[in-house]
This record gives structure tokens, C-alpha cells and sequence, in this order.
């Protein structure tokens, strides 16, 4: 398995009280809550924890992109992907991913991208979201038009690396009349392509179709099990076996000497992650025409943005390991042989954690997880691959 | 005699839901975001003295969404292609909040087919530092109780709109109003340079307590549009056809017919 560190950047020393009168982290959230002199701290704090994660072991590092909160100061990952590129020795740097539709010029992350590409030495993975729901009242974006506008960007984009330039791109929201983007991706014909989704259908059965590697955003391991199974079946469906690289679970790991250690450690944090930063209401989350009809009354009746979780149930369903060595092991290679990924995007930090704890975790990880993980494969596909 | 019909009709390769009831001269009425509803007091009492005509926009309710349906102006040339269906020469057109933008998009563009204008507490114009309430981050509830000066009066709306049956139409109601309003929020930005060409009588209709389109946007449409009379009902909010009934029937069929004497004498 290959085991990423994962970063949301979170802005920690966020007032978790007052996130919680105002009822979310996200748009409404004043950032008079932002102190720029804590913040530059934590930018640095944040890239040498991915940058010791990497030196430690960990096969690469992974940014996303969110606006508008202070879930994670990443609105531009770009810019931080682009200062790790000088730092890393060695592993994979993965944007998992720039939120296309809120582009209006969707070429930019043609070049962002390629010049990352570039810089790594083809060593970057490109990956490509729509942004949730709340990034349409941040931006400004249309959500009804979010999945033309993405599919768009995304044809645009693929075309811009793959076909010599100039060539005029005529779209509904997007034109160009010249398409001739410098530089071009270092790998060819472009870097491998990841996306991240919270279990579409539809982004599920368009991933397995295209050949992406698609990872699952923060699930219980049971629903991650069944949306790779969906994976496979569509990969079947377009004729060809899919393999568990094309799959990617993204968690939280915390490592103690002890699960009653390590619980109690991590619950102050993992609960703020959760029941604060996390949170918000179901109108910022699925604004209207972001998602079919059907998937918004399924949210809406499950009324998943307004439950508390506390870390014991978060445990039990799955969602994140955390506890001793052996219990982190266990439970990772379970879950590997259940839903069959080869891919672990790893949040070594999560929430208010502060840096020394993040660093005795990826430590921790470095030492007792990683070595048991390197060459193991989800045990079907092992058996499978054997015969 | 049944009060109204209720048909479906296809025009530009899409299929509405319309209402009619009423004899006289025939009156368009544009609905608002919430949807086209049922046959409301308010249509009823108007149709006592018209032909009350009322599609529900495409998007909307039992109407297609059609593939070309992107913005306002897409339902403003729209319903130019539905007056033409229906035989109809010139309609006393009357638009409420998202449908009385539309109408307002169809007045700058040709009063060919207009005989009168009404505006009801209408988007399409915006005034810097007016505030509005975001329709788009509150709870329905929220929002129905939002639309009136007495919140009392939003419960029967809401127990409609929490009803299982309602929420497809509901969500469908939503996604299209986002479609034609999310950005810029609830107007065009060019609306306003061209408002000086509407040249039949127009009345503007706004409750004093509007908190989605305040009422000083009810005067700018006023300082706007020639010769517009503004009509501001107190202790009223977004909806005064169902808030004041009984004076917004008066006004309107009050201003309709001081125009039919305009136009006579």
C-alpha cells in the first residue's frame, strides 16, 4: 500500500466556541477570527510536517483546495504545492484537487499544474473536483453549473496537455482562440489524474469509465467498501479489471502507546475537526442544482451536516484508526482486505492538533505502520493476482 | 362553472403547466421563485373582472426544464413565444418577485405586446448598500416566515412545503431559481440602463417590510421607469398578494382600469 500525508491545513487556534454559535466554520465565519502572525506559523508548521512526513517515509503529500474557511487555509494550493516542490527528496505531491467549475479561466490550472509537473520531475498527480457545495456561495459560481462547467474545464484541460498547440477550445462556458499553454505536463501524455468525491454515483461510474484513480473523502470504511465495489463493477461494465491503485481511501491515523493513550490524545482535536470545522448547515452544503433531486433528498432526510459524532463512534464506524501500534495495523489491513484499495491518503493531523503532537504521530506511523504496509496488497486481490 | 382550467401547452419545444380562469381583458401573471402554486385567492378574486393567465415557468413545477433555459432573459424572449401561442394580442402583464423581473426584462425589450405593466415586489435592480437576506442560506422555514411581515402567516405555506409530495417540486422550484439567480444575486446588471424605454403604465407594488427586495428598490424601478406610480402597503412583506389581498386586488384592478380610461380619453 502506498501511504500519503494528507494536510487540510486547518487554521487550529480558530475560536471553536465561536465557530459553534455561529454555527459553522465556513462563509459566515468572520475572519477577524484570523491572526496573520499565528497563521504565517502555521504555514510553516504545516509544510515541515509534510516535508518530515516524506523524509520519514511516507510515499507522498497531498493539498486540497477550500475558500472561505477556516476549515483549511488552502484556497490556492498551488502556491504551497509549489514551495514543497523544492523541499521534497523524494515521493509523490498530489492537489487533490483545484475545484474546476469555480475557474473562469480553467486553463490556468493547465499551466498551474504542468509547471508542478515540471518541477517534480513528473513525480506531481493531478487531481480535479467540483468543491463542495459551499464553495458556489463563496465564489460566486453558479452551483447549477457546476457539473457542465467541470466536465467542460476537464476536456479543456486534458486537451490543452495532449494536443499540440494552437487550437482554438469553443465551449458553453468556456473560449479560447488559442490553446498553446507553456509549459506542457512533464509526464506524458499528462500526470496521472485522482479524484476525490464524497460518493457520487454519477463521479464514481465517469472515474471508473476514464481509467481515474478515484479516492473516497472522510466515509465509514463500510460505505468506502460498497462505493469501491461500485468502482469495480463500472470498471467492469467499460470492459477491463480495475486494479486497488485506482483506489484511494482518505483517513485520519493517530498512533499512541496505547489505545486508551491515544484516544484520549486525540479526542479534544478529532471532536473539533468534526463537530466544528467540519460542520455546516445543509444549505451551505448542497446549495440548489449543485446535485441532482434524488441525491439532495437523500442528504437532506439523512441530515448528515447536523449530527455531533464523538471520537469512540468515529472509531467504531470506521472513519479514522486510532489506538496502539498493533490496533493501527490491525485495523488498516482489515479495512485494506475489506473495501480492496492500495492507496491510503493519511491526515496526520486533524483539527486543533499542535505540531509536536503531529510530529510524535507521523513518528509513530513512520515506525510501526509503514514498514508492515509497504509491499502489502488487499489480500483478494493478492490471491487473485497469484493464481 | 368551474373556477379555472388547468392544461399543458408546449411552445418553443416546451411543455407548461397553465392556469386560466376568468372572462375580460386577459392578464398575465408571472409567479415568483416559490412556484406557480395552485389557483390562489388572489388569482380567483382577479379573475372576477379578467382572464386570469397563469404558466408556470419552465424549471418550474410541471413544466419542462428546457435545455436552452439559462437565465432570466432566457423566460423574458420565452413568454413572448407564449403570448403568440395563445392568440393573444396585448395582456395586462403582472409579475411578482422573480416573475416580475421577467416581466420587466420583456418590457425593455418590446411593449408590443404589453397594455400595462405591474411589478410586485420585483428582483431585477440593485442599489448599492441595500441589504437583502440570502434566500440561498436559510432554511425553508426560514424563509417562508422572511417573506412576511407576520410570521404567523407563513405556517400554512410551510406545513404545504415540508409535506413529502411538495419537495420535489420544491427542490425543482430551488434549483431553477438558482439557475436564473445566483449570480448576480436576484439581477441584472444592465436592467436599469434601459428601464426609461417602457412606455405603457406601470405599476410598482411593494409591502414596507420587504427583506428580500426592499421596498427602496420598488422606488428605484419608480425613479426608473416613466410615469411609474409606486404603491407601498405598511406592515407588509415580499408576498402582499397574499399578505394584503384585498388591497392589492384594489390596486391593481384600480390601476388597469384608470388606464383603460387613460387610454380612452
Amino acid at each position: 500500500m502506498k501511504i500519503f500525508n494528507f494536510h487540510l491545513m486547518p487554521y487550529q487556534h480558530a475560536d471553536v466556541d465561536a465557530i459553534r454559535r455561529n454555527g459553522s466554520a465556513w462563509i459566515t465565519f468572520s475572519n477577524s477570527h484570523y491572526d496573520a502572525q499565528k497563521g504565517a506559523e502555521l504555514y510553516h508548521d504545516y509544510l515541515d510536517q509534510l516535508e518530515y512526513a516524506v523524509e520519514r517515509g511516507f510515499d507522498g503529500v497531498c493539498l486540497n483546495e477550500h475558500h472561505t474557511t477556516a476549515y483549511g487555509m488552502m484556497p490556492i494550493p498551488g502556491v504551497l504545492a509549489g514551495a514543497l516542490t523544492r523541499r521534497l527528496k523524494r515521493g509523490k505531491l498530489a492537489i487533490l484537487g483545484r475545484a474546476l467549475p469555480l475557474l473562469n479561466n480553467p486553463l490556468m490550472v493547465a499551466e498551474e499544474y504542468a509547471i508542478l509537473d515540471n518541477l517534480m520531475r513528473g513525480n506531481f498527480i493531478a487531481g480535479f473536483v467540483r468543491g463542495i457545495g459551499a464553495e458556489y456561495h463563496a465564489m460566486g459560481i453558479n452551483p447549477s453549473e457546476s457539473q457542465a462547467r467541470f466536465d467542460e474545464a476537464h476536456d479543456l484541460i486534458l486537451r490543452a496537455w495532449t494536443e499540440p498547440g494552437p487550437f482554438a477550445y469553443e465551449g458553453k462556458h468556456y473560449q479560447f482562440r488559442y490553446v498553446n499553454p507553456w509549459p506542457t505536463p512533464y509526464q506524458k501524455p499528462h500526470p496521472p489524474i485522482w479524484i476525490p468525491s464524497q460518493g457520487s454515483s454519477s463521479t464514481i461510474e465517469w472515474a471508473a469509465k476514464m481509467r481515474y484513480t478515484y479516492c473516497q473523502t472522510l466515509s465509514p470504511i463500510a460505505t468506502v467498501a460498497r462505493f469501491f465495489d461500485m468502482y469495480r463493477e463500472q470498471a467492469d461494465r467499460n470492459g477491463y479489471q480495475a486494479t486497488p491503485d485506482q483506489l484511494a481511501w482518505s483517513n485520519s491515523i493517530y498512533v499512541a502507546e496505547t489505545d486508551e493513550i491515544a484516544i484520549r490524545n486525540a479526542r479534544p482535536h478529532l471532536e473539533a475537526f468534526v463537530n466544528a470545522f467540519l460542520k455546516m448547515p445543509v444549505e451551505m452544503l448542497l446549495p440548489p442544482g449543485y446535485t441532482s433531486t434524488e441525491s439532495m433528498k437523500r442528504v437532506r432526510a439523512a441530515k448528515v451536516t447536523g449530527k455531533s459524532q464523538t471520537i469512540e463512534q468515529m472509531i467504531e464506524a470506521g472513519v479514522v484508526i486510532i489506538g496502539s501500534p498493533n490496533t493501527v495495523r490491525e485495523k488498516l489491513a482489515a479495512y485494506q482486505d475489506l473495501a480492496g484499495f492500495n492507496t491510503s491518503l493519511t491526515k496526520t493531523q486533524f483539527g486543533t492538533m499542535p505540531d509536536s503532537m503531529v510530529r510524535e504521530n507521523i513518528d509513530a506511523i513512520a515506525e510501526e505502520i509503514l514498514p508492515y504496509f509497504r509491499d502489502r496488497l488487499p489480500e483478494g486481490t493478492a490471491k487473485a493476482a497469484a493464481e | 362553472m368551474p373556477s379555472h382550467t388547468e392544461s399543458s401547452i408546449e411552445v418553443a419545444g416546451c411543455a407548461i403547466r397553465l392556469m386560466r380562469g376568468g372572462e375580460g381583458a386577459p392578464l398575465l401573471f408571472l409567479h415568483g421563485a416559490s412556484g406557480a402554486g395552485g389557483w390562489s385567492p388572489m388569482m380567483a378574486r382577479l379573475a372576477e373582472s379578467h382572464d386570469v393567465i397563469v404558466p408556470e415557468h419552465p424549471g418550474f413545477g410541471a413544466s419542462d426544464t428546457p435545455d436552452w433555459l439559462d437565465n432570466i432573459h432566457d423566460l423574458a424572449h420565452f413568454y413572448v413565444d407564449v403570448i403568440r401561442a395563445l392568440g393573444l394580442d396585448r395582456v395586462h402583464l403582472v409579475g411578482v418577485s422573480l416573475g416580475g423581473w421577467v416581466a420587466a426584462e420583456m418590457a425593455v425589450r418590446s411593449t408590443r405586446y404589453i397594455e400595462t405593466l405591474t411589478l410586485v415586489s420585483a428582483a431585477g435592480l440593485h442599489v448599492k448598500g441595500v441589504e437583502q437576506l440570502d434566500p440561498f442560506l436559510m432554511t425553508d422555514e426560514d424563509r417562508l416566515r422572511a417573506f412576511f411581515w407576520d410570521p404567523a402567516l407563513a405556517e400554512p405555506m410551510i406545513a404545504r412545503l415540508l409535506s413529502p409530495e411538495a419537495e420535489d417540486v420544491n427542490l425543482k422550484n430551488r434549483a431553477a431559481t438558482a439557475r436564473m439567480t445566483w449570480q448576480p444575486r436576484g439581477h441584472d446588471p444592465n436592467l436599469h440602463k434601459w428601464l426609461h424605454q417602457i412606455d405603457v403604465p406601470t405599476l410598482l407594488v411593494w409591502g414596507d417590510t420587504d427583506r428580500m427586495f426592499p421596498a427602496r428598490l420598488g422606488e428605484e424601478f419608480k425613479r426608473l421607469i416613466p410615469g411609474a406610480e409606486l404603491v407601498v402597503f405598511p406592515q407588509c412583506g415580499h408576498l402582499p398578494q397574499v399578505e394584503k389581498l384585498d388591497a392589492f386586488v384594489g390596486a391593481v384592478r384600480g390601476f388597469i382600469e384608470r388606464s383603460a380610461d387613460r387610454s380612452a380619453s
